[in-house]
């Protein structure tokens, strides 16, 4: 009886791996079905590298990607620089700093920051961050690409701040003690050989909070003013890759280019994301075997 | 797993109560700018019958449209006439829209209070949407660039514009915005905006300037607002705010267009900003089946 129990449970572990890889696998495939009709209307090239996107338009139907794949990672930039200094800075004084009891509270604080709905960051970026940027910069509108970057910012963080200060207090005690009796002070030790030593943690969690703001939709929808041409600051309005699928995805009419187009840019913006999740699961990887 | 089976089972009856319910509800859906009018129609006209359920939702005249075409919804509200493609794809699923006119708009361009202009024509609105006139300066305004703020691809405002003002493309520079009211809101906050919007939310909103259109250089310039100038086509930028019923003007679907079109309803119509459908479009809504 035991012995048929722990088969099944085996039996059952190996199903649910399966139907994950299973579904992962389908989703990949089910983009590229998708997404390859529209390079029957429209050529590799253009799509590519054209800058003009208006897909819908009787006079010049145009379908090329660049603004919003510049718009998207000027957004995801933007909210990195932000978002990095911060975050690496505040996982430092949690992890080296702050009283044991401060760090209880603060901690899951920062990570309940993750928990807020994309749609009341958004929210905020309209009727308080747009207004702000607008006055500061003495520009009429506040909806634009450092708007995008800001709140893109303050959703990174938790991710950032909890995996960084995961990593720095994995750092060995023995380091630590090491670079004290030698005489360092704890700042030297903190900035020497702790972050050094966390680095490529540090830099897996940066590279996992670019990741969930590349793919983030609504906030950007909500607060970059969604302007289709192609950006020229940061005080531009901006449509990223995701605001773009998400606006024209509703009305377009099943089974045409345009519907095809909306899918090949969701099978770039799934390839930029594996690349960075790739990315961070090396840097990843590499930092579990220093720690051992 | 006792509490897992509970949880199911509500899971579950909430599903199937939701179905039943649904089947009783008059599906009405699409357009941002008909939206609080049909709600308030709806209410008025659930209050009169209380054994009737309305549910009115936006997101649009091409998602209206579209719910239609899929069977999602029982009435499209639409700010535009269906598109050839709309129809082909309607008729290809043995779709057959009627389409009834409920109300007269005057779209209205408005700008921020701070704006020293008071009117523009038809073909400077225009140009200043494809992107062609670019600073306040070109039209007798203050040296100031244009900011444009217009509506996302399934508004059917935007097509609207694109077909009857334009007749060309939208600038790649105007903001689209998710609707009637974000416009409203950017545009009080930007100095160098402008935007449209259907009449309805021009005259209800505070802390927006509501231009006159010419209909060519050199004539008279109308407001929006102003009912007679409107009614008598004086105003050069109206058109009939739609709804498409499914199939044929029958049951529920017919009762509460015919509460629309009755004179309590074109009241509240008129209420709510918008205009009554004037003696040609009572025809037509008869022509119709109404």
């Amino acid at each position: 009886m035991s012995r048929f129990k722990e088969k099944f449970i085996r039996n059952l572990f190996l199903i649910n791996g399966l139907v994950v890889i299973f579904i992962l696998g389908g989703i990949f495939l089910l983009l590229i079905l998708n997404a390859l009709p529209t390079f029957k209307d429209v050529s590799w090239k253009e799509f590519l590298v054209g800058t003009s996107w208006n897909p819908s338009s009787d006079y010049h139907p145009a379908y090329g990607i660049v603004s919003m794949v510049v718009s998207t990672f000027m957004v995801t930039i933007g909210s990195l620089v932000i978002a990095v200094p911060v975050g690496i800075g505040t996982a430092a004084y949690l992890s080296d700093v702050a009283h044991p009891k401060v760090r209880e509270i603060a901690k899951p604080v920062v990570e309940i920051l993750a928990g807020i709905p994309s749609v009341v960051i958004g929210f905020l970026g309209i009727v308080m961050v747009g207004p702000f940027i607008a006055k500061m910069t003495g520009t009429y509108s506040g909806l634009n690409a450092l708007n995008g970057s800001v709140l893109l910012a303050i959703m990174a963080l938790p991710t950032i701040v909890s995996l960084s200060e995961d990593a720095l207090a994995n750092v060995p005690k023995s380091f630590q003690e090491a670079s004290l009796a030698l005489g360092a002070s704890h700042w030297q030790t903190l900035l020497k050989v702790k972050l050094q030593a966390a680095s490529s943690g540090i830099i897996a969690a940066c590279m996992l909070g670019m990741g969930r703001a590349i793919g983030e939709t609504m906030t950007v929808l909500m607060a970059t003013g969604n302007a289709p041409a192609f950006p020229s600051g940061f005080l531009n309005s901006v449509r990223p890759m995701t605001s773009t699928i998400a606006i024209e995805l509703g009305e377009v009419p099943y089974y045409t280019t345009h519907y095809h187009a909306l899918f090949a840019i969701g099978l770039v913006l799934f390839l930029i994301t594996f690349i960075v999740n790739l990315i961070a699961d090396i840097a990843l990887n590499r930092y579990e075997k220093k720690i051992r | 797993m006792k509490k897992i089976s509970i949880v199911l089972g509500i899971f579950i009856m909430l599903v199937l109560s939701n179905v039943s319910y649904a089947a009783n509800v008059l599906q009405v859906k699409g357009s941002d700018t008909l939206i609080n009018m049909v709600q308030k129609l709806a209410e008025e006209y659930m209050k009169a019958n209380p054994d009737k359920l309305v549910s009115v939702t936006g997101g649009g005249s091409g998602t209206g449209i579209a719910a239609l075409i899929n069977k999602k919804c029982d009435i499209a509200n639409a700010s535009r006439l269906m598109k050839g493609k709309e129809i082909e794809l309607a008729t290809s699923r043995q779709a057959s829209p009627v389409r009834i006119v409920l109300a007269l708009d005057s779209l209205s361009i408005i700008v921020n209070p701070g704006n020293g202009i008071e009117s523009l024509t038809v073909d400077q609105v225009g140009k200043i949407y494809k992107g062609e006139i670019k600073n306040w300066k070109e039209v007798g305004g203050n040296d100031m660039p244009i900011s444009l703020y217009g509506r996302q691809s399934n508004s059917g405002t935007y097509d609207f514009m694109i077909e009857d003002v334009m007749k060309g493309d939208y600038s790649p520079s105007m903001k689209q915005m998710n609707g009637n009211a974000q416009i409203v809101e950017g545009i009080k906050a930007d100095p160098s905006a402008v935007g449209y919007v259907g009449v309805g939310y021009a005259r209800n909103a505070q802390g927006i300037k509501v231009l006159k259109i010419a209909n060519k250089a050199g004539a008279t310039a109308y407001s929006p607002l102003d009912t007679a100038n409107v009614k008598n086509g004086n105003y050069p930028i109206t058109r009939p705010l739609n709804q498409y019923v499914e199939g044929s003007l029958t049951g529920a679907a017919k009762d509460f267009v015919a509460f629309e079109l009755s004179a309590e309803g074109q009241r509240i119509v008129e209420e709510e900003g918008f205009f009554e459908i004037s003696q040609e479009y009572q025809d037509f809504n008869k022509n119709a089946g109404m």
